[in-house]
This record gives structure tokens, sequence and C-alpha cells, in this order.
């Protein structure tokens, strides 16, 4: 049996923890992630408006309870005490839907995020994870395309146009950058031959997968960032051009629910991260010298502050960044983040399969040799074909320089190439160019 | 006993949550199949799409083929139907379909299909009721290779690795093509953000903003141009178009003289203070 194969068995092993738990015990572990999420969401946003304002110089809120802890808490109580507001041409069904579709997801991608190992609830032995299967990341995936659906269609339903560009904008951005972030998954699929979250987190007992396949990790927290709608990439909302983009129309408890869902996406990537690449709840390394680290409840403040260090990073960046173009943002994921993540897909899988047959050999490396030489000559003749097509091109259309403002009768702009023709103003106006305007205004 | 679809429904169903569960997701699906008929807007038939895809594949998933059942999700309903509400919304909120009829007979050949498929799939499902012959469970199958994803990743890389590639081959031709078809010339080389930099600064302009139409007019009409604070015109504030078409509009000489005086009064005020100020100071 190959190690592959072994460490497969193992790991459909550790699933077997799963599935067991009687169902008040299921129920209280649904209702305690639900909690904990709340908390942690009341607590995130709290993090970050101080963290920018100590980034910005500022104080930020302070007057709510202890260093102005409870302040999201009160901002939830008087979102849900507004006055509801229905746009006129809004699609009242789908309106009031997006919100529920983009919230319930955020919550059902924690159903299968370890956050500790076994422990002992009211007598009764479980893993700290509502439960795990063999496609535990495929799930999230999946779960994460839902939520993409409330977002799109709070534009759509909004009846009104900047929530409309918005949609636009963010159906388009996060399925691009899912490629990227699902590519950047296969490198750890390879590695630790399993899709389950706590598989994963036990094939990183030796070494992190975030220090082994560091091209995946970098690629994942660009991809996790451009898909939680967050800055700098948080052009679905970007107030300068969309006004709040897809949530413009909205307001009250439907708004509350945006504000929730995207800070628990944003928690959630965090937590994969952290779960992928990061050893999840396992401590780190001068901790786990001490034996009981990794026992008992304690790994959930190692899972935490992990997540958190993540959490830090996304307001960071927000305190710190610029908003991209949409162009260049879609360029970069098109043709930088998912090419790179391809190839690096391929060394790994060739590292792999070198790793599990157990030796180099000479076919593989005369193969791959051939797959380098026949890469290089397919560069070298398309950059030389793309360079003569250009020239060719660009020889048989030459510009017509002269610009005529009404060409075709209608009013025209200059094309590329062309230049505006000297001014022509009516006899009223005062000749001249403005210099010599200004002069005469001057002098007169 | 004819099998009535409870007990068609496999056992596998049974085992993970039950003919409960196949029913309330048929039921599901089947609403969402009608409703996705019925409803009258092109979102509103998406959204019913989607509700009968995921319950599909939650029957998937309690048929222990939970790999199916997510990727059914992943790519049916994250990217396919998610592409058809972006066009959708391209098209517009408001925009209602055309009731003519473009394609001759279009109706009697989509009734004659109809009804073509309808007894396609009446023969197969009865097909399947006669001969209940199971080939091999599911659970067998996943069993095999360790679990129902190493045992479909078996089947994909080693038994249909050339269907499976053929399909992906097609796939990214149609992909090209498509691009092709809406790809668009360049008249010219594309300018880059730096090298639209560099040449504002090589101009011999000033590189900031130009002053905006209206500023220090009496008019705030596009086409009127602005007057500086020393009452000088500012021709670059009216846009190139309007210029080229000789549309710019005449400044007014009592305009421009007012706005002379007034920055000129300000300024013969504040010298004067100056001056006051330095007075009384000495």
């Amino acid at each position: 049996m190959n190690p592959v194969e072994q460490s497969m068995i193992e790991n459909e092993q550790t699933l077997t923890l799963f599935g067991h738990d009687p169902v008040w015990l299921s129920i209280i572990k649904v209702v305690g992630v639900f909690a904990l999420l709340v908390i942690l969401v009341l607590f995130t946003i709290w993090l970050e408006r101080r963290v920018v304002s100590w980034m910005q110089q500022r104080i930020g809120p302070n007057r709510v309870g202890p260093q102005g802890l409870l302040q999201s808490l009160m901002d939830g109580f008087k979102l849900a005490f507004k006055e509801e507001i229905f746009p006129t041409a809004a699609d009242k069904m789908v309106y009031i839907l997006a919100p529920i579709l983009s919230c319930v997801p955020a919550y059902m991608a924690w159903a299968v995020i370890p956050l500790g190992p076994e422990v002992s609830m009211f007598g009764v032995s479980t893993p700290l994870q509502v439960t795990d299967f063999p496609v535990a990341l495929l799930y999230m995936f999946a779960i994460a395309s839902m939520g993409i659906y409330g977002i799109v269609l709070a534009g759509w339903a909004s009846g009104s146009t900047y929530p409309l560009l918005g949609g636009l904008r963010s159906s388009a951005q996060m399925i691009s950058y899912e490629i990227a972030m699902g590519l950047s998954f296969v490198g750890v699929f390879l590695f630790a031959g399993t899709m389950s979250t706590s598989g994963i987190v036990n094939g990183q007992i030796d070494l992190w997968f975030g220090l082994m396949l560091i091209p995946s990790f970098v690629i994942y927290t660009i991809a996790m960032v451009g898909e939680t709608n967050r800055a700098p990439f948080d052009l679905p909302e970007a107030e300068s051009e969309l006004v709040g983009g897809f949530h413009t129309e909205y307001s009250t408890m439907k708004f509350a629910l945006f504000f929730l869902a995207e800070y628990i996406n944003m928690l959630t990537v965090s937590a994969i991260a952290t779960t992928l690449f990061l050893g999840g709840w396992r401590a780190p390394w001068p901790i786990s010298l001490w034996d009981g680290a990794n026992e008992g409840w304690f790994p959930i403040i190692w899972f935490l502050a992990k997540m958190f260090i993540f959490v830090f990073i996304f307001i960071w960046l927000r305190g710190t960044l610029p908003r991209y173009r949409y162009d260049q943002f879609m360029r970069f994921g098109w043709k930088v983040l998912i090419p790179a993540s391809i190839a690096w897909i391929l060394i790994l899988a060739v590292i792999r399969t070198l790793d599990v047959e157990g030796t180099w050999s000479h076919t593989a490396l005369i193969a791959i040799g051939c797959g380098v030489i026949f890469m290089l000559i397919l560069f070298f003749v398309r950059s030389r074909v793309g360079k003569k097509e250009r020239k060719k091109f660009v020889d048989e259309h030459p510009i017509e320089r002269d610009y005529k403002p009404f060409a075709g009768g209608h009013p025209v702009p200059p094309l590329p190439g062309q230049h505006h023709v000297p001014v022509t103003r009516k006899s009223n106006v005062i000749e001249g160019t403005t210099e010599e305007v200004n002069e005469e205004v001057r002098g007169g | 006993m004819t099998p009535t679809p409870i007990s068609a429904a496999p056992e596998a169903a049974v085992a993970m949550g039950g003919p409960f569960l196949f029913w309330v997701c048929a039921i599901i699906a089947v609403a969402g199949a009608v409703g996705m008929l019925v409803s009258r807007k092109a979102v509103h038939s998406a959204l019913f799409v989607v509700m009968t895809m995921i319950s599909i594949a939650v029957l998937y998933i309690s048929l222990n083929a939970p790999f199916l059942g997510m990727v059914q999700v992943i790519v049916y309903t994250g990217a396919i139907m998610m592409l058809f509400v972006f066009v959708m919304m391209i098209v517009g909120v408001d925009a209602s379909d055309s009731l003519v009829e473009t394609l001759k007979g279009q109706r009697w050949l989509a009734l004659g299909t109809a009804f073509a498929f309808a007894a396609l799939l009446i023969i197969a499902i009865s097909n399947g009721f006669g001969s209940i012959a199971p080939t091999g469970s599911i659970e067998a199958a996943n069993a095999q290779y360790g679990g129902n994803v190493q045992g479909l990743a078996h089947l994909i890389f080693t038994r249909y690795v050339v269907a499976f590639e053929v399909t992906s081959a097609l796939l990214i031709v149609a992909a090209l093509g498509a691009m092709m078809l809406t790809f668009r010339e360049r008249f010219a080389p594309k300018v880059s953000q730096e090298e639209m930099s560099i040449e504002r600064f090589k101009r011999d302009k000033h590189p900031g903003n130009l002053p905006g139409a209206g500023t220090y007019a009496r008019h705030n009409a596009v086409d009127t141009p602005a007057l500086l604070p020393d009452g000088s015109v500012a021709h670059e504030s009216v846009p190139n178009a309007l210029i080229d078409r000789g549309s710019e509009r005449a400044v007014n000489r009592a305009d421009v003289d007012e706005v002379r005086t007034i920055s000129e009064g300000f300024d013969y005020v504040d010298g004067d203070s100056v001056q006051l100020d330095e007075e009384e100071g000495q």
C-alpha cells in the first residue's frame, strides 16, 4: 500500500468520530457556534473601528460599555428599531429574500470548522466541531457560492441603478476570485490526502501547510480578501462610485443582516485560512512543547488567536490601501492569480507523484525536461509570431490623422491617434489664443 | 410487490435520513420546477431553478454521493445559474419578453418534442421498475477505493480520463469561441496608466485638473469658459469637443470686468487693511 492510500485510510478513520452525537448534543453545538459567531461579530466590528481609529490617529467608539465594547450591540438595536423602507421599484419578495440568503450561508459554513480536539461535554466525548465529512471543504465552497446570491439579488431587487451595478460587480468579482481560491486549496488536498477539515488539521502535526505550500497560502490570502468584498477589493460597495453598492437601498434589520454576513464571511475565510494553512486548533511551536496544549478546551484559544491574526490583517489592509480600479482588479485575478495557481499546482502534482513513487526515475526526468523545452519553444514562437502579426496589422491599418468633428453627420470624439483641430469660434467671442485673450482682457 | 417510489428511493436514503428527507426534497424540487415554469419574471424563474438544484443536491448527498451533491451546488447553482442571473441583470429589471414568435411553427415543434420526451421518460422509468436488478450498491462502489471521492477519482483519472479530457477541451474551445466572437480590435496599442501619467507631465501644460466650466463666471453652462480670479478667460475649461464644433459661448465683457473689479477690489481692501495694521503697529 502506498503512502497516499495509507494517509487516506487514516483520514477516513478520523471521520468515524463524527455523526454519533446524540441530538441534544448536536443542538448544543449548533447553538454554541451560533452564539460564538454573534459575539465574535460584535467584537470584530468594535475591533475594526478601534484599530482603524488607532491607525488614523483618532479614538474611535469608547462611550458604551468598557472601552466602547458594547457599541456594536447598541448599533444593532438602533438598526432593529428604525423605520422599514421599501423602494417603489423593488421586487418585494426577492428584496426580503436577499439579506436572508446572504446571512444563512455565512452561518452554515461554520458547521465544518474544527474548533478543537475531542472534549468531554456533559459526559459525552465529542470533537469540538459541529460535523465533518469527506468533502467538507467543497461544502464550504458550495455555501460560499450560495452567499453570492444574497448580494447579487439585493442589487437586482432594489430596482435602482447603483445597487444593480454593485450586484453585477460583486457577482463577477466573487466568481473570479472563487476560482483562484479553489485552486489554492488543491495543494492542500494533494498533501493532506483529504478534503475533510479535521483530516487537514491532522495532516499538519509536523509542518503547517502555510509554510510548506507558501504560494498556495499567498494566493489564498489574496483571494480571500477579494472573496469577502473587503478593502482594497471592496468594489461592489465602493462608496465613491456606487454610493453603497448592493445595499444602497437597504435599511433596518435587512441592512444589519448584510453587515452581519459580511463580518461572518470575514471570520469564515480567516477560519479556513487558519484550518488549512496555520495548523487549525493545534498550538504553535513554543506552546506545543507543553503536553496539555493540544488537549481539552485550550485549543479554542490557539484557534481564535490565529484567526484574529487574519482579521487584524483585514483591518490593517482597510486602513492602509486605496481601492483598486475595477479593470486592474479583474486583470489581476484572471491573468495573474489563476495562471500562477495552475502553474503551482502542476509543479506540486509532479513533486507529489515523484514523492509517492519514491524515485526520481529517468523516465520522469526525461518527461519533465521535454515538457519544459516544449513550453520554452512554444513561448518563444508565440512571442515572435505575435510581434510579426501586430506589425502587419499596424501597417495594414494606418490611422486616419484628420479629425472630423462631424464625421458621418454626427458629433464624434477624436479616434485614438487623432487630435483636435484648431479652435474656430463664433465672431462675438473674444478671438485668439488663451494668452492673447487674457492679454486683451487685462489690457482693456 | 411493485416497488413504490418510497421503497424505490434507495436504501441509502433510509440510512441517512429516511424517506422523510426524500419526500421533503422531492416536493421542494418539483415545486421549484413548477415555479420556474409559471413565474413571469426571468430572475424568479432562475431562483426557482436554484431551489430545485439545491434540493437535488441534498438528495445526492443523502444517497451517499456527497461529492456529486457538492459539485452540483458549486457548478450549477454557484457558477452556471449565477451567470444566468448576471445576464438577466444586464438585460434589466423592466425588460419584458417579446411575445412575437420569430420561429415559424415553434409551438407545434415544442409540443411534439415535449411529448417525445415524456414518452422517453415514461419508458425509461417503467423499464427501471420492471427490472430492478441492482448492479451493485453505491456503498460497495464507495468502499472499493476507500470512499466516494477516492472512487470517483479512480474512475475519472483512469477509465474515463479520455472522456473527461475531451469534455474539458470542448468547454475550453467553446469559451475561446465566445471570446473570439466578442473580441473588439483596437485601433492602437492600449495606453497604460503609467504611460498616460508620463505623457501628461511631458506636455507643456498644467498637469492637474482643468478649471471647471463656469468657475467665477456668470453662467455654469458647460460651454461657458471659466473666468480665473484675475478676470482672465480659461478656454481650457470648455470641453475640446465643444470648441471643435465652435459652440463655445461668448464671454460677456461686462462679466470679465466685474470679476476683475471684484478681485482687484478685494486686493485693494486687503492691501489697505494690511497697511493700516502696520501703521497701527508702528
